[in-house]
């Protein structure tokens, strides 16, 4: 490369870095001498674009770089005497106009200089010159079989989809499809325990006794502390209020009543159901899942290992024996929450607390507050099961199947709670 | 060709099993030059996997210094990392949530410096790079093979065009073909983009037709590090049995088949 041709050429002065027209690449300051830009200098055989700087990714830094290197590459595609320098990053990616293109193609390009080259680099010089090489080009033979690389397979990209006015209402129905095939899914995992359990029955010395304990441990034993304090916590809130409410009309001994009935019957079972719910339900959908995610389902059915006997059936058992317990906890805790307050609160004794109990809370309650609690146990179980089969074997997947799974469980529990109100209206009451 | 990659000195990796201290690497030296694809082979347990995780970061040494591109590993810090090294796992450890055209440009993205045509178009280029066509770019990773895979993970590691490109068993779990097909890939990558190597691999196969050295680790340190004919030909239990073995003496005649010239 001889240094002696650009002798008396002048700099035009494209970009702010630019440093004076004798400085050569070798002169610059570290700092500048990276950054990958054009210098434009006036030759007496044309103009000369001269590719400077480390053209890497590692080496543009921030979007202040990339811009202005799209100025830089902008200008090289003005005429040289017009020196209007228009940004345009569009034009770069489509097709450029003739113009440009014979202005591209007509200055000297020289690559000589350019400190390091990537891939990158290459990239966005290959596509500023239009897919084909300048008809005057200096560059190293390395450089040039990298940018080759690069041409090879350079590809157009297909334009995205466009907005489709059909795609709302395509969404809607597909979100219905969707309904239903939660349903039937529903149904078929239901059917299946109903099978399942009567698999046990037949064979009661087959059953899976052994996860159905572990199950019973990680649901029910695991959970008391947490139920029991927000029960409790639940019960001194309760109390507190209707004592305010209550000292008004002078209807202090009313707590018992109010207290027994909305703990036993309503908030007891339907508080432990949505603690278990996001506590129990996302466990169960998040190891359903990651056995999706690591093949261990699909193992199980090459083992011939039915899945609803061994991993469905198990947790719904133990869930629906699990959920009554922690119910009737829960409700007591929260009973002694209230107990205590009442007494702080309003002077009523635990012992008249307790002994007025059994009058104001007629036992068909209990009874109800179980039953009650077995379903929610089923159906949280049933839930999380089938959102964990439903798990597809990627992260994401996983991540939204836990969600949902909780979600609808909770929302299944409180639904389920309102159809027992409106069925049992005349019960206990 | 003097300059070390990867310049590891005195190096202890200890590790607590219960109330006894299992000593994985005790005064362990290697250096990695510029240019080279060095093999790491050993028994299992020796700390191949682990010594590769101590040059990326991942772990920490006992004792002892690593130097990465010039710099302590603890100093590189993580911005830039996809510049500086590329790792391919052995899983391949492709982000499931993403397509494989946005595994690749991830660490592009990331440097938020580019717009996405621009990243799209680069991982393209990548992407047909390792051999695949341009009809894969909006697979899902659950969609692809293992050959696949570990090529898309390949081609994630190269999008920065670092230095310094680390192998965890690059053909493990790949069937003769594709590994064929991938050794062939990594050597025409290793010759374009002047990429230095250092692989973990139990594939004698890849390993004689891949490395430029191999460095056999034993005894807790590194007890040859040279060119596989002077490896093959070293004094050593491990060795005689890895290397001359009935597997061993059949890959060999790959060895005598090509001459090393890279």
């Amino acid at each position: 490369m001889n240094f002696a041709r650009f002798s008396n050429t002048y700099l035009l002065q494209i970009s702010p870095v630019l440093t004076s027209p004798s400085a050569s690449p070798s002169a610059l300051p570290p700092s500048e001498s990276a950054t990958p830009r054009i210098e434009e200098l006036l030759e007496p055989q044309g103009r000369v674009l001269r590719v400077l700087g480390a053209w890497t990714a590692a080496d543009l830094k921030g979007k202040a770089d990339w811009s202005a290197l799209q100025t830089q590459l902008a200008a090289s595609s003005q005429a040289g005497d017009k020196g209007n320098i228009k940004s345009n990053v569009k034009a770069q990616n489509k097709d450029q106009n003739k113009d440009q293109n014979k202005n591209i193609s007509q200055a000297h390009w020289d690559l000589m200089h350019i400190s390091k080259l990537d891939h990158l680099g290459a990239q966005l010089l290959w596509t500023h010159w239009g897919r084909a090489w300048p008809a005057h080009i200096e560059v190293s033979p390395n450089h040039r079989a990298l940018i080759e690389t690069v041409a090879r397979f350079a590809v157009t990209q297909p334009a995205p989809a466009g907005f489709n006015w059909l795609s709302p209402l395509a969404n809607l129905g597909g979100r219905m499809f969707g309904l239903i095939d939660h349903a039937k899914g529903l149904t078929r995992l239901i059917g299946q325990l109903l099978l399942d359990i009567g698999r046990l029955i037949r064979r009661p010395q087959d059953g899976p006794w052994q996860d159905m304990s572990g199950h019973l441990y990680h649901t029910g034993a695991t959970a008391l502390p947490i139920t029991a304090l927000v029960g409790f916590l639940i019960g001194v809130v309760l109390a507190y209020l209707m004592s305010q409410q209550l000292k008004q009309f002078g209807a202090d001994s009313f707590i018992v009543n109010i207290l027994g009935i909305s703990l036993i019957r309503e908030l007891g079972p339907v508080l432990a159901a949505i603690l278990i719910a996001g506590r129990s339900g996302s466990a169960i959908t998040a190891q359903i899942g990651v056995m999706r995610v690591t093949e261990e389902l699909d193992a199980m059915r090459v083992m011939g290992i039915a899945r609803g006997f061994r991993l469905v059936m198990p947790r719904a058992l133990a869930l629906s024996i699990v959920m009554p317990l922690i119910s009737v906890w829960t409700t007591l805790s929260a009973l002694c929450g209230g107990m205590l307050a009442a007494n702080a609160a309003m002077d009523i004794t635990p012992a008249y607390f307790i002994s007025a109990l059994p009058a104001a809370v007629n036992v068909s309650n209990l009874t109800l507050a179980t039953a009650k609690s077995v379903v929610f146990g089923l159906l949280i179980a049933l839930v999380a099961c089938h959102y964990g089969l439903r798990v597809k074997p990627n992260t994401e997947s996983l991540g939204q199947g836990t969600t949902a799974s909780v979600v609808t469980s909770i929302t299944v529990v409180i639904l389920v709670d309102a159809l027992f109100a409106v069925l049992f209206k005349n019960v206990g009451i | 060709m003097s300059e070390a990659i990867v310049d590891i000195k005195k190096l202890w990796t200890v590790f607590k099993n219960g109330d006894k201290d299992v000593v994985i690497h005790k005064d362990l030296d290697l250096a990695v030059q510029r240019g080279e694809i060095l093999s790491l082979v050993g028994g299992s347990g020796t700390g191949k996997t682990v010594l590769l995780r101590q040059m990326l970061g991942l772990e920490h040494p006992t004792k002892g210094d690593i130097t990465v591109l010039g710099k302590p590993v603890a100093e590189l810090g993580r911005v830039g990392a996809a510049s500086r090294i590329g790792m391919l796992f052995q899983q391949g450890a492709l982000f499931s949530a993403f397509t494989v055209l946005e595994n690749i440009g991830f660490p592009l993205r990331e440097l938020n410096a580019l717009p996405l045509p621009v990243i799209r178009e680069a991982a393209m280029v990548k992407l047909q790079m390792v051999g695949l066509s341009p009809d894969a770019a909006d697979k899902m990773p659950s969609d692809l093979s293992g050959g696949m895979t570990k090529r898309v993970a390949l081609a994630r590691a190269l999008i920065m065009d670092p230095p310094l490109l680390l192998l965890d068993e690059p053909t493990a779990g790949l069937d003769p073909d594709s590994s064929d097909s991938f050794c062939a890939l990594l050597r025409s990558l290793h010759k374009d983009m002047e990429l230095t190597v250092v692989m973990v691999t139990h594939d004698l196969d890849t390993l004689f037709e891949l490395s430029t050295r191999i460095a056999v680790l034993a005894n807790q340190k590194v007890i040859v590090c040279a060119a596989p004919k002077e490896v093959v030909a070293f004094a050593h239990p491990f060795i005689h049995e890895f290397f001359l073995g009935e597997r061993g003496q059949r890959a060999m005649e790959l060895l005598r088949e090509y001459p090393f010239t890279v």
